[in-house]
């Protein structure tokens, strides 16, 4: 197990910091770090499918100098998954935001307890 | 090439070119373009089923000019052409259904945004269901949860805004579970479309390779999409966003967008996993457990609960907690009744949510249940659909809730034999359950005394749209439950197609 920890020293990481991210977005109750702990959480997901996808002493597959040849590139498509993955979680922290600015501006606070003890207030008055 | 073929990747299209038509519009005209759409995707699902039932066979369409395995495609069997037409069927009658509450709810600048919404939420539903890449699921699986998330916080209520932060919370959660093990199982697999993956994966077996990667990767994808579901211990979500938006949303939230997950997760048990791997990597049992929890548990939240939306969104964690343990039952018979409940549940929750609305419009706009006493008297219609709707859930025969219950029990007579008793008892006790919280509602509403102050006289009569959609719902619920055979055919049918 020991070594082969040490060869897959990337995947290793990227499991940790998605084990991070997963803990900050479940447990914390401030809105904003629970964006952050999201954004740790798919960032690990891509450096897991980066490190996957690349093959020591090959070439982003961009074809230079004229070399066709397969064994020159790393395969392309982990780096696709990883652009269209980005594309989402941008979307998704836009949202996300969003409502934290909603929010905020109704309740004056980023905590959803607190959030919730007002309105809560709210409703009884 | 038959025409029809072209007809799963129309209606994604339609639903799309919908959304970005409604964006200049005014909240009329995008009502109108968006019913239209979905009325033409039904009709086009209805017809893809009939092409695919008279080929007898499904068909793959290949989108952009790659062939498998580098291109992405679509995939309609007799399954994924069945449910889109029921599932564009039910968003089509709880857009109707919840339309004056919906103009009557949300500012007029913003009610064409509903509608964008609707039209997004509706193609990423279809795309799940008819897609055959594992990473277009993904995707389509984001902007579900955005679209849902949207169609939660569009009131603007402050409930309503925390509603949608604690749904999208929870969502995303399942989805990075579910993006992890996706991304794990191209790395074991190395295709994304779900015929090359399953090869794959056949190799992987036989060759009793990577077991452990492939136990991790099962249960993530699972736990993922569970998650995402609303299965039992992470259901926190579910009674404040079904409770506190407005109506149509509550509808299609909980019959529709729940199960999407639900049929993904089924698509990649048998089309990607293979399901006796499944059965043998014994995550069902997990399924199985939690799902029989969760018919209990939510049954019980829902006799505790305080008004009578909160109390049919608790109902829903209770189905939920079949669809689960039907799966979990892990034989076909019992994903039979599983898929057939995910039908049974849609029609009959939106039934529900409906026509909830129109008794509770009928009593003044209390939810309480105190107001509702009599409501049923003030609006007939109304109260002869919630009453229909309940009797479904609670399994009275004639209707599809009886068939689903009794698809379940012989499901558990075929199951292996630690499973037969507990899933007997469960159900029969869940079945009390039900009968206690809804019938319970029912006798309130047909109790002609004591109708609160304001509401005395009041003979409300539904507007034609949400009248025809209730009345067709119930008539749905009418020929699922009497002509439940041809029904049960289809979905087996499509089950032998998925392998």
């Amino acid at each position: 197990m020991g070594p082969n920890l040490l060869v897959n020293m990337d995947e290793v990481a990227a499991v940790i910091l998605f084990g991070i991210g997963f803990t900050t977005l479940l447990l914390h109750r401030n809105m904003i770090k629970k964006i952050i702990g999201l954004n740790i959480m798919d960032t690990a997901v891509y450096l897991f499918l980066a490190a996957m996808g690349y093959v020591d002493g090959r070439m982003a597959p961009i074809v230079e100098n004229g070399v066709t040849d397969v064994e020159a590139y790393i395969n392309p498509i982990p780096s696709g998954l990883v652009l269209t993955g980005i594309v989402v979680s941008v979307s998704v922290t836009a949202l996300m935001l969003a409502l934290t600015i909603r929010l905020y501006r109704k309740y004056h606070s980023l905590d959803l307890d607190e959030i919730l003890i007002r309105i809560q207030k709210e409703e009884q008055r | 090439m038959s025409a029809a073929e072209n007809f799963p990747c129309f209606s994604i299209v339609l639903c799309m070119a919908a959304g970005i038509l409604s964006t200049p519009m005014k909240g009329k005209q995008a009502k109108w373009v968006t019913l239209s759409v979905v009325t033409l995707v039904s009709l086009l699902s209805a017809g893809t089923l009939l092409h695919v039932l008279s080929t007898g066979s499904s068909f793959v369409y290949t989108m952009g000019k790659y062939p498998a395995p580098w291109g992405n495609e679509i995939r309609a069997g007799v399954l994924e052409a069945l449910l889109a037409t029921v599932f564009s069927l039910v968003m089509l009658f709880s857009l109707m259904g919840g339309m004056d509450h919906l103009f009557r709810n949300i500012d007029e600048r913003k009610i064409n945004l509903y509608f964008i919404l609707a039209d997004l939420l509706l193609s990423s539903l279809l795309a799940i269901i008819y897609t055959n890449d594992l990473f277009t699921g993904y995707v389509f699986v984001e902007i579900n949860t955005i679209a849902a998330c949207g169609m939660i916080m569009i009131r603007g209520s402050g409930r309503s805004l925390l509603a949608a932060a604690r749904y999208m919370v929870m969502s995303l959660i399942g989805s990075g579970l579910f993006l992890i093990g996706l991304a794990m199982l191209y790395d074991i697999t190395g295709h994304l479309l779900m015929e090359n993956a399953h090869e794959a994966m056949e190799r992987l077996v036989q060759a009793d390779a990577y077991s452990v990667p492939l136990l991790v990767i099962i249960s993530f994808i699972t736990v993922g999409l569970a998650i995402k579901s609303g299965l039992y211990p992470f259901h926190s979500w579910m009674p404040d966003a079904y409770g506190h938006s407005t109506i149509s949303s509550s509808s299609i939230l909980s019959s529709l967008v729940s199960k999407s997950y639900i049929i993904l997760l089924i698509k990649i048990f048998y089309r990607v996993i293979g399901f006796e791997n499944i059965v043998d990597s014994k995550i069902v049992n997990v399924l199985f457990v939690f799902g029989l929890v969760g018919m209990v548990m939510g049954s019980v939240s829902a006799i505790m609960a305080k008004d009578v939306y909160k109390m049919i969104a608790y109902s829903s964690i209770a189905q939920i907690g079949y669809v689960y343990m039907g799966i979990g039952l892990g034989t076909e018979a019992g994903m039979v009744a599983a898929i057939f409940h995910i039908l049974t549940h849609a029609i009959t929750k939106s039934l529900l949510f409906l026509s909830a609305k129109g008794l509770i419009d009928a009593s003044g706009r209390k939810r309480a249940f105190a107001a509702l006493q009599g409501s049923a008297f003030r609006n007939p219609l109304a109260g002869a659909a919630f009453l229909t709707g309940s009797l479904s859930m609670v399994g009275i025969p004639m209707l599809a809730g009886f068939i689903s219950k009794l698809l379940f029990a012989m499901a558990a007579l075929g199951a292996g034999p630690g499973k037969v008793l507990v899933t007997l008892v469960v159900l029969a006790v869940s079945t009390i359950l039900n009968a206690v919280y809804f019938l319970h509602t029912v006798v309130r509403m047909y109790t002609p005394v004591g109708a609160p102050e304001g509401c005395r006289g009041i003979h409300l009569h539904p507007s034609a749209g949400t009248a025809c959609a209730l009345l067709c719902l119930i008539l749905l619920n009418f020929v699922m439950g009497l002509m439940s055979q041809p029904v049960t055919d289809l979905i087996q049918f499509g089950i032998g197609m998925f392998a």
